[in-house]
């Protein structure tokens, strides 16, 4: 599941140019960047540096206008778009700063969404996601809809469904950004007991530089351009 | 089955929207059931018309009465197999809104012309017997709660006055398409009642023939022996005085599917409104399931799968209740629609067209989601 120089995520001269009317609006000019399995990477930068461009590419969401984007051992820009699809529900868990739960699914159900995709009994599905509430400390919270929890649960609840399918990736955007302070030290906690405990790779967006205090590496991003 | 959940729970957010939409669309389909019943009620006398029976009246118009007198010649027409007559009596049961048919019929021969109405032979028996004495049909018992021995006050419009008649039997359709919503009395009975310048006359004649083949050749003899005199008359068959009769009221078919359409497509554009309204407050958690990994297909299958559901909730209420008021209320329309049920092939096509509303208007949104951007759409939220 890497690429062919061993990293689990291996960028090279990336591009992604926007395009808005007929202007053209370079967001990633000649991005390059290898991230090794099991590592947690901050990705930190000013508003409209491009971070959550880079984030989206990595998952999927979204497609380079040059260069070669590899993940888990897959050129995105080769794949179909629903090659694309079932390789995301395989490869990514994406964990959003909004938490964007589904407000009329349960956290039990919310958390169940990306088994459906997969051949899993009715029975498997409902072990593995108390599993993953379990981890997260919600397991009391399971038949809570979103409006009756606090925002740090919320974010708890997008967590494990992220983790809940086991993706190879875990990709944040700034998942302590609608958090107090407290809240989101819970979150960053648990995001390196993720990393620590079950080996998740880790690909954090943060303004934050406390937040990117618990990744291993910090790399930057002004105007499109990653630092060294 | 595993989408089921998230389908019903997105139909639910909003409930009030959800239930307006469902009860739009079973109006419509009420609507349109029960004008397809009006169709197929007219569709069902012409179904219960006799091939071997012909229907002999005044050529200038059904208002005007024939004598009595050309019972024998028309019964010494080749192919004429057997012959009775009758006189529609136009009344009321208490209130003028209380309408069905009713006919006073010669007595002796009806029951040979008529083998469709069955009664039992005691009944017959006793009907015969009594000059007063009447025969109803099954659907029009049960609606006023008659049974034999009761007397029935009539009060007629075309023939004045309070007229009574006692229940000596109650007649059951041979076949599902046999009106019975009929009271039939003796032709003697109102006969001997009027003045002696209106007796003798009949309003119509029915001609047994021995092969429907024949029906073409009767009707010319017939129609040639009266053509001279003063009471010319017209012969057809029971089939096309039906449809004469239908056609009275215009091409009622056309019109009533047009109506039918023009409801059913108005509601189609109110669904489709609804679904897209629906599909677009959701553009972030479409983005969000995408991004788990659910396909463009996928995506495409559950915002249709919504509308559809809707629409087929939708449709089973209209039709099941359509289906279900008719079957109840012994609804006639005034006597105009005996048998006016609505038949299960009908409840299948409003389930039908139900399904079809449901695809048309779910086909927009469900396309416009799955080929939503993720990136766009994610972007827009955060």
């Amino acid at each position: 599941m890497t690429s062919a120089n061993g990293s689990l995520i291996h960028l090279r001269d990336v591009h992604k140019v926007y395009y808005r009317d007929k202007l053209e609006i370079p967001v990633l000019q000649g991005i390059d960047l290898d991230v090794d399995e099991g590592e947690f990477l901050a990705l930190m930068g000013p508003s409209g540096s491009g971070k959550s461009t880079l984030l989206n590419l990595i998952g999927g969401i979204d497609l380079a206008t040059r260069g070669e984007v590899q993940v888990a051992g897959e050129s995105l820009s080769r794949l179909s778009p629903g090659r694309l699809a079932a390789w995301r529900a395989r490869h990514i868990g994406f964990i959003f700063q909004l938490y964007n739960l589904i407000p009329v699914l349960t956290a039990q159900q919310n958390v169940e969404l990306p088994l459906l995709l997969t051949r899993l009994s009715s029975k498997e599905r409902r072990r593995r996601v108390l599993f993953a509430l379990e981890l997260v400390g919600l397991q009391d919270r399971a038949k809570h809809f979103p409006r009756q929890l606090s925002g740090g649960e919320e974010q708890r609840v997008a967590i494990a469904r992220a983790i809940v399918a086991d993706p190879t990736l875990l990709v944040a955007d700034e998942p302590t950004g609608d958090l107090d302070a407290r809240n989101a030290g819970e979150i960053l906690t648990l995001l390196q007991r993720l990393n620590a405990e079950l080996k998740k790779t880790i690909l954090m967006v943060t303004h934050d530089p406390h937040a990117a205090e618990r990744a291993h590496i910090t790399r930057h991003l002004d105007k499109g351009v990653l630092q060294p | 089955m595993k989408y089921l959940r998230l389908v019903l729970a997105n139909l639910l957010r909003s409930k009030r929207r959800t239930f307006l939409t469902v009860f739009s669309i079973a109006v419509a389909l009420f609507l349109f059931c029960t004008l397809r019943t009006v169709i197929t009620s007219f569709e069902a006398a012409m179904r219960a018309s006799n091939a071997t029976r012909l229907v002999v009246r005044h050529a200038a118009s059904l208002v005007f009465p024939l004598p009595l007198a050309y019972r024998e010649r028309l019964a010494q027409v080749p192919g004429v197999t057997g012959i009775t007559y009758g006189n529609w009596f136009g009344g009321y049961y208490q209130d003028p809104k209380n309408q069905f048919a009713q006919f006073a019929m010669d007595v002796s021969t009806f029951d040979a012309l008529f083998p469709e109405c069955v009664v039992s032979e005691p009944e017959k028996e006793a009907f015969r017997a009594e000059r007063t004495a009447c025969i109803i049909g099954r659907s029009l018992a049960r609606k006023y709660g008659w049974k034999i021995g009761d007397e029935i006050p009539i009060i007629g419009t075309i023939f004045p006055g309070e007229w009574r008649f006692t229940v000596r039997g109650i007649y059951t359709g041979a076949t599902k398409d046999v009106d019975e919503n009929t009271l039939f009395f003796h032709w003697d009975y109102l006969d001997q009642s009027l003045p002696a310048g209106r007796r003798s006359l009949v309003g119509l004649y029915w001609l047994r023939i021995a092969s429907p083949d024949l029906a073409p050749a009767v009707s010319r003899r017939v129609d040639a022996i009266f053509e001279n005199s003063a009471q010319p008359t017209k012969t057809e068959t029971e089939k096309a005085f039906q449809a004469g009769f239908i056609s009275m009221l215009g091409n009622v078919r056309l019109l009533l599917t047009i109506i039918g359409s023009a409801i059913v497509f108005a509601i189609l554009l109110v669904t489709i409104n609804t679904m897209m309204m629906a599909a677009r407050e959701r553009t972030a958690e479409i983005a969000i399931l995408k991004s788990l990994g659910f396909g463009d297909g996928r995506i495409l299958f559950l915002v249709g799968a919504e509308a559809v559901l809707l629409s087929l909730a939708g449709g089973l209420l209209g039709s099941g209740l359509a289906a279900l008021v008719f079957h109840e209320s012994d609804f006639t329309g005034g006597g105009f629609f005996p048998n006016f049920r609505v038949l299960p092939e009908t409840v299948v096509l409003g389930l039908g067209l139900a399904l079809v509303m449901g695809i048309v208007s779910g086909i927009v949104p469900a396309i416009q989601a799955a080929r939503l951007r993720v990136a766009d759409a994610i972007r827009k939220v955060a």
